[in-house]
């Protein structure tokens, strides 16, 4: 086993984006470096709102919804490898 | 049972599939349909969040089998693209009484539609969250879990 490799894979996550969010935003998914230990949904958070206005409105708004492995989840979560972590506005169906 | 399907449903298959053998005194229904938000009947899109969407929908059922004595549910909504007046969400349940049956069916549309990860777009609008919706789903959310 390599480590310096593993290490690598263990760093990443997967980014969902849906409906207004992901039009307004311009993406719909990615895949994005941890790049540190025990990275939480609210450090995540911030490192995307770092990317320009956009994000920083879209992404701290308070009506985006956070989910990690398809489970609703608060600012406090703290991320893994390979998390899938999705971000979309209040829901509309039904 | 939850199905998440592009395709219509039948109502009557449906209410025939609810029917149980034994002490089914009650059934109820609950049809949603494509309203129009203002764009004159063009062409909706309902989008969803697969596997998340079937997580959703099957805790939702989970919970009211939970909550009421029921003898079976069907929760099923349609995705992709819709029309005004076109049938999107079926929720349906049977029990030995109407009660169980009414408040059950209740409680699952209301806290579908603030809990399952689906949006409309009409046109090029995403439709808005409406707090009236906040307010029903919340009202069984911060009720007794026993």
């Amino acid at each position: 086993m390599n480590s310096d490799n593993a290490s690598e894979d263990n760093a990443s996550i997967n980014i969902l984006y849906f409906a207004s969010l992901a039009e307004s935003l311009g993406c719909e998914c990615e895949s994005f470096n941890l790049a540190c230990e025990k990275v939480s949904v609210a450090d995540l958070k911030q490192q995307l709102a770092a990317r320009g206005e956009q994000w920083q409105r879209l992404i701290n708004a308070p009506s985006t919804r956070c989910a990690v492995n398809q489970s609703l989840a608060e600012d406090e979560q703290v991320l893994a490898s390979n998390d899938e972590v999705a971000f979309f506005p209040p829901v509309t169906g039904g | 049972m939850i199905r998440v399907q592009q395709g219509d449903f039948n109502i009557t298959d449906e209410y025939q599939a609810l029917l149980t053998k034994n002490d089914c005194g009650a059934v109820v229904t609950f049809v949603g349909r494509v309203r129009d938000f203002g764009g004159d009947g063009i062409p909706f899109l309902l989008q969803h969040y697969p596997g998340m969407t079937e997580n959703v929908l099957a805790s939702i059922e989970k919970e009211a089998l939970r909550r009421w004595p029921l003898l079976a549910s069907t929760i099923i909504h349609r995705v992709g693209e819709l029309n005004v007046d076109d049938q999107i969400v079926f929720v349906g349940v049977s029990s030995a009484h109407r009660k169980a049956a009414f408040q059950a069916c209740e409680f699952m549309i209301d806290v579908l539609k603030t809990q399952a990860p689906f949006w409309k777009k009409e046109g090029a609008h995403w439709v808005d969250a409406k707090d009236t919706d906040q307010q029903a789903a919340g009202t069984w959310l911060n009720s007794t879990k026993d």
